[in-house]
């Protein structure tokens, strides 16, 4: 196999399949490495979750269809306790930000379960590529279609139940959403680590993981409801504060309702994202190796 | 081989009855076997305690705290017993999307000699058990810490168990209905069940009383039978909750459950003509073995 000529790169910096092609053809095979690898894979891993929601509208509007009913449900138990309008819409992006830890469960840390199901997850650890970065792909392009998702839940609760807003701090608000996607993605990429070791069980711990964390995360309430000590473990899910910050930072009664100051829950996030982020780096090297060792990477225990 | 020996069911009930309990021990092992007994025992009591503890945080943080009001006990026994709703309706249309996505099963059991209604709803029994332990937990978990009012000298035992054997029975059969549809819409399978049980907890007033529904919306509640079986299920376990609420209050216990046994009765012919509909199609379209591998 011939070396790469001095500059193999077009001006893009990455390989497309077609200069792959053309390089093919010449006689030589260019491929790409380093971090022009890492962000190829990250694309490719990527491509199929967004594009992947246009081939199944269907599953679109299940996908949001599913967790308005229960906006919808929990919306008319505070109507019949005659809560405060703010509560109404506390239940509206709880309910949107659900989708979010839906996808982080079922699509980035169950995802690694599904591949060994489909035989797939052998593929990626022979490829010559970093795990890391396909899951960093699975991140980036899970978190792209379950925005577009919560979004449309959020217009539509909004609609529906004609929720006010008043936001504070445009600003805060869109730093508190980014740092609570980054610790909340990473603590998905260390979930899958784990899952590489899973068998049947993967599917029950996933769905075990969903009540608990709605009620201790406070998706439908204000967190501040629990003692300090409680919303405090809770505050390791990055969505207990980030869902506390964003409620403060969007309703009028947020802040008298909110567990901690802002700046103090964005400087936790800040840390939560790049401990989660570096702890995942090392647990899936970590867990992959193990796993390769105790043959749990082909391993099909239905 | 001794032809003695060789046993067959020329009794179709016997078939039946057969294919039911194969089932029921196979959708036991399912459900079970995944890990040790103290692990599922834990597993299946966090799960629905957990549910319910949204709901009881949320009253809780509007009402200080009040559990003697009578709105606590309506929306903490409908939630509880609305685990029947998931566990048995879905758990039946599940065994569609299990059997013949996951262990790819579904076409041998197409070719074994069993009843293929009475093998779903049998596969239902074990989400039904496991269902039961959950409803149970959250009862007693409710009387003990939270003040539910269910004195269990003042319960109305016999009213209590008729309605939970025909609310059991109609979940079932509305469960089968579900399944047949399972069989032709193998893309979006997993949706269903959690669509129409999202869809029955929203307008049947589990969780509410249907008053709170705009007023547009409430015919949907009073179609449905889940919204009759849960209030007769109020009403044998703590009657003075259930008459503090207007929304059936006309009606009494023997016309409760003559509605009841009239729908169970509706979805029992719909679910086993639409269930053959279903499966006709099904064979017709090579549906039965397709697999999407989502």
């Amino acid at each position: 196999m011939k070396r790469v000529s001095n500059n193999p790169y077009p001006a893009s910096g990455v390989l497309t399949p077609q200069d792959g092609l053309q390089s093919f053809e010449a006689g030589r095979l260019r491929k790409n490495m380093g971090w022009r690898l890492y962000l190829q894979t990250v694309i490719a891993r990527a491509y199929p979750r967004i594009i992947g929601q246009g081939r199944e509208k269907s599953w679109l509007f299940f996908d949001i269809f599913l967790p308005l009913l229960s906006v919808c449900a929990y919306v008319f138990v505070y109507r019949a306790i005659r809560a405060p309008e703010d509560y109404i819409g506390f239940v509206v992006v709880g309910g949107a930000m659900t989708a979010f830890w839906m996808n982080v469960l079922w699509s980035m840390s169950s995802q690694l379960y599904w591949e060994k199901e489909q035989g797939n997850l052998a593929l990626f650890i022979m490829t010559p590529t970093s795990m890391m970065a396909i899951l960093l792909g699975m991140a980036l392009g899970g978190l792209l279609s379950t925005t577009l998702r919560a979004l449309v839940i959020i217009i539509l609760g909004s609609l529906f139940f004609n929720v006010q807003y008043a936001v504070s701090s445009f600003v805060q608000l869109f730093a508190v959403f980014i740092l609570a996607m980054l610790a909340l993605y990473g603590l998905g990429m260390m979930a899958a680590s784990l899952y590489l070791l899973l068998s049947r069980e993967a599917w029950h711990i996933s769905n075990l993981a969903t009540e608990p964390v709605y009620l201790f995360s406070g998706f439908y309430f204000p967190i501040k409801s629990f003692t300090f000590w409680i919303s405090a473990v809770a505050s390791i899910i990055p969505l207990t504060l980030g869902l506390d910050a964003m409620r403060q930072l969007v309703f009028k009664s947020g802040p008298s309702l909110g567990f901690v100051s802002v700046p103090i829950e964005i400087i936790v996030l800040c840390v939560l994202s790049i401990v989660f982020l570096i702890a995942a780096r090392y647990m899936l090297a970590y867990m992959e190796k193990l796993a390769i060792r105790e043959g749990r990477i082909t391993e099909n225990r239905r | 081989m001794h032809t003695s020996k060789l046993q067959t069911t020329q009794n179709p009930l016997s078939g039946y009855s057969r294919s039911f309990r194969i089932a029921a021990w196979l959708g036991w092992q399912i459900e079970s076997n995944w890990t040790d007994p103290f692990l599922f025992a834990i597993y299946s009591i966090i799960k629905p305690l957990a549910g319910a503890a949204i709901l009881v945080v949320m009253y809780s943080v509007i009402t200080s705290g009040n559990f003697s009001s009578p709105i606590f006990s309506y929306i903490y026994l409908g939630n509880a017993f609305y685990i029947y709703v998931g566990a048995v309706m879905t758990g039946i249309s599940w065994a569609v999307m299990d059997d013949r996505e996951h262990y790819k099963t579904l076409k041998y059991m197409y070719i074994a000699p069993i009843n293929i209604q009475a093998y779903l709803i049998g596969r239902g029994v074990a989400k039904f058990l496991v269902g039961s332990i959950s409803v149970i937990i959250t009862i007693v978990f409710g009387v003990l810490f939270l003040h539910v009012n269910v004195n269990p000298a003042a319960i109305n035992w016999p009213l209590f168990l008729v309605s939970l054997v025909i609310g059991v029975i109609m979940l079932a059969m509305m469960g089968l209905i579900l399944a047949g549809v399972s069989l032709l819409i193998t893309q979006h399978v997993s949706f269903i069940g959690d669509a129409v049980a999202g869809a029955l907890f929203l307008f049947s007033g589990a969780i509410f009383p249907l008053e709170v529904l705009p007023s547009w919306l409430r015919p949907i509640g009073f179609a449905m039978p889940v919204t009759y079986w849960l209030e007769l299920l109020r009403r044998s376990l703590v009657g003075h909750v259930a008459e503090a609420f207007p929304t059936l209050q006309n009606l009494s216990n023997i016309q409760l459950i003559a509605i009841m046994l009239g729908l169970t009765f509706v979805f029992g012919v719909i679910s086993i003509f639409l269930f053959r509909f279903c499966e006709h199609i099904a064979r017709e379209r090579g549906l039965i073995d397709k697999v999407s591998n989502y």
